[in-house]
């Protein structure tokens, strides 16, 4: 594939970067990434995926776009208030760059459908807001040995961590069982300051940008924790667990199910 | 000057910073490692940014020459991958 004028000058710094390249540049075109939640962190992953020429995005969401979500998730706008959230996103992904093709799935992750959603992807992110999910996706990423790049935000905080199958650590090994139901504060209750998911957004896109060019060193065995009221950021060590339940020698957990135990969606 | 032997010539005339170093990076990319690229350019800035630019990718500059009142050839080997 030969780069067009307009996709050397579009892609001009990252050909520079002695990182990138145009071999580097070429990766980015032919990878596929599968975002789970088109809300506050999968706004600005697409939206720096898209603009960095990730040739196929994957985004799944079933809700609609809500006045009280244009607070953070920029992909979206008021025009577009009641509008299909996959539909937004990749009306503005794609008038960014239309080298990306983003494919919208208006869909809930089960158990049942997560495997088959996800199968055609080389890289997967969270940016979803409940436990249920982030767990039924870092079960289904360590059986498919799919990288993982997982991101939480809250009030002023946010977490992010690389999941890389066979070469680190897992959600579950940070994490073993997902919290009670009511004992973790929701957006809606607790609050979020906007720009935070820009920044956590931002190094998700990173983090899937370093994996598809298999330079620099993801956060393996790491959770990296931005306190943006501190201005402080800390890493910690996060072993692999050889008894986790999922990624261990003898997991537990073979097959996927569903871990809707009284958790309210939002 | 030794006789070098060329083993890609690109002209890159009429270009300016930063098209310049993409087209000469990216021809060095499509080479072997050994081989030696000529770049024709009349951008002046170019004449020293791209050698530089190389160096600091590992590869090596050969010559820098003015030729007459506009041009530059360039002759960049490729020593890293």
């Amino acid at each position: 594939m030969e780069f067009t004028e307009d996709q050397l000058q579009r892609y001009s710094r990252h050909i520079i970067l002695p990182e990138v390249g145009g071999k580097g540049q070429k990766k980015l075109l032919n990878a596929k990434v599968f975002i789970v939640g088109a809300g506050g962190l999968g706004c600005p992953v697409g939206y720096y995926l898209a603009a960095a020429g990730v040739g196929t995005i994957g985004i799944v969401d079933n809700d609609t776009v809500e006045i009280s979500n244009l607070q953070r998730q920029i992909a979206h706008n008021t025009n577009r208030i009641g509008k299909l959230k996959i539909e937004s996103a990749k009306e503005t992904f794609e008038a960014l760059n239309p080298d990306v093709n983003v494919i919208g799935i208006k869909e809930r992750l089960t158990h049942l459908n997560i495997k088959d959603l996800m199968k055609d992807y080389d890289i997967v992110v969270d940016g979803t807001d409940n436990f249920p999910t982030r767990y039924l996706i870092n079960d289904a990423c360590v059986m498919m040995k799919k990288p993982l790049v997982s991101g939480a935000i809250l009030k002023f905080e946010g977490q992010l961590t690389t999941v890389v199958p066979g070469e680190g650590h897992c959600y579950r090994c940070l994490f073993e069982e997902m919290p009670p139901a009511g004992l973790v504060p929701s957006c809606q209750e607790a609050g979020v300051i906007g720009a935070i998911t820009g920044v956590i957004g931002s190094m998700q896109a990173i983090e899937v940008i370093k994996l598809i060019l298999g330079k620099g060193d993801v956060l393996k065995n790491t959770l990296l924790i931005y306190d943006a009221l501190k201005t402080t950021f800390r890493r910690v060590k996060v072993p692999k667990n050889p008894e986790c339940a999922v990624c261990g020698a003898s997991p537990t957990i073979t097959e996927l199910k569903d871990y809707d135990a009284g958790y309210c969606r939002l | 000057m030794d006789e070098v032997k060329v083993d890609k010539k690109i002209n890159i005339k009429g270009l300016v910073c930063p098209y310049t170093f993409v087209k000469a990076k990216l021809a060095i990319e499509d080479m072997e490692v050994g081989e030696v690229l000529e770049i024709l350019l009349d951008y002046e800035e170019a004449s020293r940014s791209i050698p530089k630019s190389m160096e600091d990718h590992g590869q090596k500059t050969l010559k820098i020459e003015k030729i007459n009142d506009t041009d530059w050839i360039l002759l960049i080997k490729k020593e890293k991958e």
